[in-house]
């Protein structure tokens, strides 16, 4: 798609003019047809992050992601700081999804120091998961609305996600960064009458979310701005690593929840949902459907919950693992989260690694923005289900 | 009569007081229009730089609405904005930027440090990469505590920042 | 744990390669003779029947295992782990080990391709010396790229580059990624860079 580069005369145009320039000065762009743009971290149409790109026109040749903006070195801060006392910051990366990025470090914790989660705690924690994940959801097609421009996607999201902020603070005490989950199961037991609230407010927003399909998946301006635009076929899409619903988008059914379950999704009727277009519409539609299972997981798991029991099982103070690494991964909004774990005997871990969904699609950013129009660039690259934050880590 | 109170001499001395008379008499009045017109119109720029976004875009939803107090995220350009809220952690590498932003603003221009660590670098002080607090990049006019602040914590910081802008002098 | 015994169960009951996808079998349970998983050892008896004594069988756990290789080994030995039908890596991650004087690179290794794989992580992992001062442009830490054989290392191992200052010989792309421009200290993941008061 993009056109034939230029000509030699520009070449020596250009050692001409470099010599009337002042010392000190070097002339970048030797090709006067390719410009450099800077898509920064104030921008409209970009997160908290930039990119490089040069374009051709209207169309981009080349795009050089530019993260590390909000990186704050969670991974350095976890080797100074004990098991425990390292949740708060561990679940910064992604303040609405926390239980997500929380679920991985606990099981990794759970295996190396040996204990077992009592059965209502492990149901509490994937309605919990589920929870975060619809709120993250939700977030991110707000923030898609504004990005193409459609600011009533904004509202109806933002508004949405507010019931399911309310369940989750009265389970945790906080609307967002719940630092709900422990090694050992989850801080506190839900409120007497949880089970009927949560249910009768995942049947409304359940109502409310199957509006969308009228004012977003069905919008004629949407389609045309998404469809086969940034197209990822399926060799690419595994040759690449990317993961979550970019993978599922390209075709690719995996889903850890079903491939590898934890806690207990195998206990559970979990549908995953893929399509085979690979290009920005299945990626933004595939959320939308995952949100729709969430809510089908949670009323399953409300069902079959233990109505009485423990929540937590305690450890010893200063818990401590082995000579043992660990690696546990979970299925977050992003895709899959996975956190490298290395003891050595003391209290705190010798190494922490996360590896996030949203580092992992990255590599899809360049691929699939070279050669697309400048117009396309916010379709593209938000539907890659990007979160700076996390990826930065 | 006129003609012999206002002498070449004194032609100066005589517009400077007759001045001085009108601009106290439209001083009040004026500066509580334009300040009027600057509290119910701030306009935030649209730069996130941590998680404390999160709130800032849950402040703009339809349940904290923060669109009443006038507070609109102009999407278009810095150069319309006059306020900046710095939400979240602030990292090396975005302090330039960020200063840069702020440069790029016309007067007046206001700025809100939300979240404990833009106000001292709060959960991350120990960080290789974080600065402890914007303070030393931007002169702050309102901090807002919180890790990270609900939604109303950020409009009660707006209407602070509000009965800030009351006060002030125009010239 | 109860339950890592149970996928035990699943797998001990079925063959290599006509694994049935999801669905437990319902044979009764043998008591193995030792206590490794069947299906992760058939993994590593693999390499080990390939390599022999270059590699090095660290663990095998259920859904994991573990293969130390030397560096000068790490691309054949990628190459042979993308044969067995692991097409992507999850994570890398650098360790630092100052007292032997060695970081270590694990690489996860994962498969979405083939189902019986689904669930597994092969870990490799290599070591490298390090020199006992570092000085950024003075590192003698190097260790060849797996970009060829695992396209989805790349964005991984430049931040294993900045992190650690492991050199990989082969990337086209050694640069900084998540760091500021002006970093000019020693990479902050090697235990002898402390955070600010520790």
């Amino acid at each position: 798609m993009s056109k034939q580069l230029t000509p030699k005369s520009s070449e020596k145009q250009s050692t001409e003019s470099s010599k009337n320039l002042p010392p000190g000065l070097q002339l970048e762009n030797v090709d006067d047809r390719i410009m450099t743009l800077n898509v920064g971290p104030q921008h409209p149409g970009s997160g908290h992050m930039r990119l490089i790109i040069k374009v051709d026109g209207d169309y981009i040749v080349n795009c050089d992601p530019d993260p590390g903006y909000v990186h704050r070195g969670e991974e350095k801060m976890a080797e100074y700081r004990n098991y425990i006392t390292n949740i708060p910051h561990l679940e910064r990366p992604v303040i609405h999804d926390s239980c997500n990025i929380l679920y991985p470090y606990c099981l990794g914790i759970e295996e190396l120091v040996g204990i077992e989660v009592p059965e209502r705690a492990k149901y509490l924690r994937v309605i919990a998961a589920e929870l975060n994940r619809c709120v993250y959801t939700q977030y991110w097609l707000a923030i898609y609305g504004i990005f193409l421009g459609h600011s009533t996607m904004f509202m109806w999201p933002a508004g949405d996600r507010e019931l399911l902020i309310d369940l989750l603070e009265k389970m945790s005490g906080a609307r967002v960064t719940h630092a709900y989950f422990v090694p050992g199961g989850i801080r506190n037991d839900v409120p007497a009458n949880f089970e009927d609230v949560c249910l009768r407010q995942v049947n409304y927003f359940e109502k409310r979310i199957k509006e969308y399909a009228g004012i977003f998946y069905d919008n004629p301006i949407l389609i045309a701005r998404t469809k086969d635009t940034g197209v990822l076929s399926r060799e690419d899409a595994i040759r690449l690593g990317t993961t979550g619903s970019v993978l599922r988008a390209s075709g690719v059914d995996f889903d850890i929840r079903k491939k590898e379950p934890y806690d207990v999704y195998d206990e559970l009727d979990v549908h995953s949902n893929v399509m085979k277009a690979g290009d920005s519409y299945a990626r933004s539609k595939i959320p939308w459907l995952d949100m729709l299972e969430s809510c089908n997981i949670i009323r399953q798991a409300l069902e079959k919950m233990p109505k009485s029991g423990g929540v937590r099982t305690k450890l010893k103070p200063n818990p401590k693992g082995g000579d043992d690494e660990v690696y546990r991964r979970v299925e977050s909004g992003r895709g899959s989260l996975g956190m490298h774990i290395v003891s050595d005997k003391k209290p705190q871990p010798y190494r922490l690694k996360i590896s996030v969904g949203s580092f992992r699609n990255l590599i899809a950013m360049p691929y699939l923005l070279k050669g697309e129009k400048l117009g396309n660039m916010p379709a593209v690259y938000w539907s890659l289900n990007y979160w700076p934050v996390e990826a930065d880590r | 009569m006129l003609k012999d109170l206002v002498t070449p001499q004194n032609a100066n001395v005589f517009l400077g007081n007759l001045g001085d008379i009108l601009i106290k008499a439209v001083d009040k009045p004026l500066g509580m229009a334009l300040n009027w017109g600057r509290l119910w119109s701030l306009w935030p720029v649209h730069i996130e730089t941590a998680c404390c976004s999160v709130e800032f875009g849950a402040a703009s939803g339809p349940r904290y609405d923060v669109e009443r107090f006038g507070i609109i995220e102009a999407f278009g350009s810095l150069r319309q904005c006059d306020l900046v809220v710095v939400q979240g952690t602030i990292t090396r590498k975005m302090a330039p930027r960020l200063r840069l932003v702020y440069d790029q603003m016309p007067e007046p221009k206001y700025v809100i440090a939300m979240g404990a660590c833009a106000i001292t670098g709060g959960l991350y002080f120990d960080s290789y990469n974080v600065l402890p607090g914007i303070d030393g990049v931007l002169p702050v006019d309102v901090y807002v505590p919180g890790c990270p602040p609900r939604p109303e914590t950020l409009i009660q910081a707006c209407m602070l920042l509000q009965e800030k802008i009351k006060r002030q002098k125009i010239r | 744990m109860s339950t890592s015994d149970n996928k035990e169960t699943a797998q001990e009951s079925t063959q290599v390669e006509a694994k049935p996808e999801d669905k437990p079998e319902d044979k009764p349970k043998d008591k193995p003779k030792e206590n490794l998983p069947v299906f992760e050892k058939s993994l590593t008896d693999k390499i080990q029947k390939k390599f022999g004594d270059k590699t090095e069988i660290a663990y095998v756990k259920s859904n994991r295992t573990r293969v130390n290789v030397k560096k000068e080994d790490v691309v054949k030995a990628a190459q042979f782990i993308r044969e067995m039908g692991f097409d992507h890596a999850e994570s890398v991650s650098g360790v630092d080990y100052p007292e032997s004087k060695e970081i270590e690179v694990v690489y996860h290794l994962g498969s979405y391709g083939d189902p019986t794989l689904a669930k597994q992580i092969l870990v490799l992992a290599t070591r490298a010396t390090r020199e006992d001062d570092p000085k950024p442009g003075n590192d003698s830490t190097k260790l060849p790229s797996l970009r060829d054989v695992f396209y989805s290392v790349e964005f991984h191992e430049r931040e294993c580059f900045e992190m650690l200052g492991v050199f990989f010989e082969g990337h086209p792309d050694n640069r900084r990624l998540l760091l500021p421009e002006d970093w000019a200290d020693i990479p902050p993941l090697r235990k002898d860079f402390g955070n600010k008061g520790r």
